[in-house]
């Protein structure tokens, strides 16, 4: 009988089947020896997590922030002083022509006599202001920009439009604290990204003093494989799924602490955010940068092995 | 099996452990080798296993030229050698069944036939209880036949052994000379180097002897 297209147990399986058995078996062994020794394993994987928990976390906390101060920059007003000569009437028109304007959301007028009374009270200078014989102070129209038009750019644009009008005197726009909170939240970004870098070599570096420290104490457990005929892959390839392991639950764990993080600030935060009437909620990272997280820790994991057993296991040879 | 031309090795630093080394060990055949500490039996025996190279002659294994074997094809080709140390060198973490699977994973087996081949080497060699315990919970005497089913699981064509009887009582001595034996009796070509002259002179077989790096003899007992 033919047996050619049968499967031969009794030889070495095929180049292929034997690599992808190799593979397999190692990606449980090296999971196996981690939980073996565990406290050895969980400090390299405490300090992976740290690591990046840190970076990630500022990162989680800027964005928030981000999403907080989106919400003020909405709040852009523009205040529009008439000249002195402007009649209450020509104001109230004006507000009512500027209302129809696609890029502006709402006008509140002040008459005259509103922006006294509102200034009095305000001020404390009331007493004073009983002398005056004449009301020195112009109309107001205070203008809010749609949100479509609220960036810088359009914004300032809107108020050059309204500076041309017959009617105003001074427009006043106050953009400076917007613009300067932009720029503070740059430079944390940019912090934050050299922060990132610095921990993300210290995780590299861990891991692979890690995996050398292993290598170095197999050393008597590599020669003696190499003379039993291992290729140098199969030599790595225990190694370089240690390094996964330590990266793949360095990033799991990175997560853990960055939710539980969060968690504990959310309610004090809340309770500030319900100080200032805002219904802001903190929130944690999102199904997509977990993942990214996850896969950078491994890539982190899997660099850091490889660069210490290219290192280091070309040097053991039999002798 | 194994054909030694005119072989001379030259450690840096000058010391010539071998020098205008000939002989042939042919396919099937057991073979000692012996001599004086320092006459060159292991670097003999190194330079099969393609641990070390020959500065000059040539080493033949199965034909093929040692030489100019490059360094990728070296882990294949020491698959086609069994090699038994004196200090065994096993894996202590390791259970006897897995230091003696250790060949045939690195080669690929399946798992099935790991098993079945590995019960069968130790069967040989006499351990077949063993299986799961620690190398150190054995005596000196069975770790060196853990060493040994490890050595002859992949089937090998060539059996390599270095002082395999150095840390043994004459008795033991023996039986682990007898294992070779039976090995060699069904086509397995063995060479062992020892210097348990007293031992290998009751079997009949060829000795190979070097001194100061010269093979001066290969004749078998008289």
């Amino acid at each position: 009988m033919n047996n050619r297209g049968a499967i031969d147990s009794s030889q070495p399986a095929s180049r292929i089947t034997a690599y992808l058995i190799n593979h397999a078996h190692v990606f449980f062994s090296s999971l196996g020896k981690l939980y073996r020794t565990p406290f050895s394993s969980l400090m390299t994987i405490a300090v992976i997590g740290i690591a990046l928990a840190f970076p990630v976390g500022l990162y989680v906390l800027l964005q928030n922030l981000q999403d907080v101060s989106g919400g003020w920059n909405n709040a852009t007003q523009i205040s529009l002083f008439t000249k002195l000569s402007t009649t209450d009437q020509q104001s109230a028109d004006l507000g009512h022509t500027l209302r129809q304007r696609p890029d502006i959301a709402s006008v509140l007028v002040l008459t005259r006599a509103e922006a006294m009374s509102e200034f009095k009270s305000l001020s404390g200078f009331g007493e004073a202001l009983e002398v005056l014989e004449n009301n020195p102070l112009p109309s107001v129209l205070i203008i809010r920009p749609t949100s479509t038009h609220s960036a810088p750019d359009k914004v300032r644009h809107l108020v050059k439009q309204l500076q041309a009008l017959p009617e105003s005197d001074i427009v006043q726009l106050d953009l400076k604290w917007v613009e300067r909170l932009y720029t503070m939240m740059e430079i944390g970004q940019r912090g934050i990204y050299v922060i990132a870098a610095l921990l993300a070599l210290a995780v590299l570096l861990t891991v692979g003093n890690t995996i050398r420290l292993d290598i170095q104490a197999r050393r008597d457990e590599i020669i003696i494989i190499k003379l039993i005929g291992a290729t140098n892959a199969f030599i790595r390839r225990p190694f370089l799924y240690t390094g996964f392991w330590y990266g793949l639950l360095g990033g799991i764990l990175a997560f853990i602490m960055i939710q539980i993080s969060l968690g504990l600030l959310s309610d004090p935060i809340q309770r500030l955010a319900g100080l200032y009437e805002s219904g802001f909620k903190l929130h944690g990272l999102l199904l997509n940068e977990a993942l990214i997280l996850t896969g950078f820790s491994l890539s982190l994991g899997l660099i850091g092995s490889w660069l210490a057993v290219g290192r280091h296991l070309h040097e053991i040879e039999p002798n | 099996m194994i054909r030694f031309q005119n072989l001379f090795k030259r450690y840096p630093g000058g010391h010539e452990a071998l020098s205008d080394v000939c002989f042939d060990l042919d396919d099937g055949e057991m073979a000692f080798l012996t001599g004086h500490s320092g006459a060159g039996k292991s670097t003999l025996l190194k330079i099969i296993s393609l641990i070390e190279k020959p500065t000059r002659g040539q080493a033949l294994l199965n034909n093929i030229n040692l030489n100019r074997v490059s360094k990728w094809r070296v882990p294949y080709l020491r698959r086609n050698i069994g090699i038994i140390f004196q200090d065994h060198r096993l894996l202590n973490d390791r259970t006897v069944f897995d230091n003696v699977a250790l060949p045939l994973i690195i080669a690929g087996y399946r798992h099935q036939e790991i098993g079945r081949r590995v019960r069968a080497a130790l069967d040989k060699v006499g351990l077949l209880g063993k299986e799961k315990q620690a190398p150190v919970t054995l005596s000196g005497g069975e770790q060196q036949r853990v060493g040994i089913a490890r050595a002859v699981v992949n089937k090998p064509p060539l059996l390599l052994a270095d002082e395999p009887t150095g840390n043994l009582d004459p008795e033991l001595s023996r039986e682990i000379m007898q294992l070779f034996e039976n090995f060699n009796q069904v086509g397995v070509s063995v060479m062992i180097a020892t210097h348990d002259l007293e031992l290998i002179k009751q079997m009949d077989h060829r000795i190979l002897i070097l001194n100061q790096g010269r093979m001066v003899s290969q004749d078998r007992p008289s």
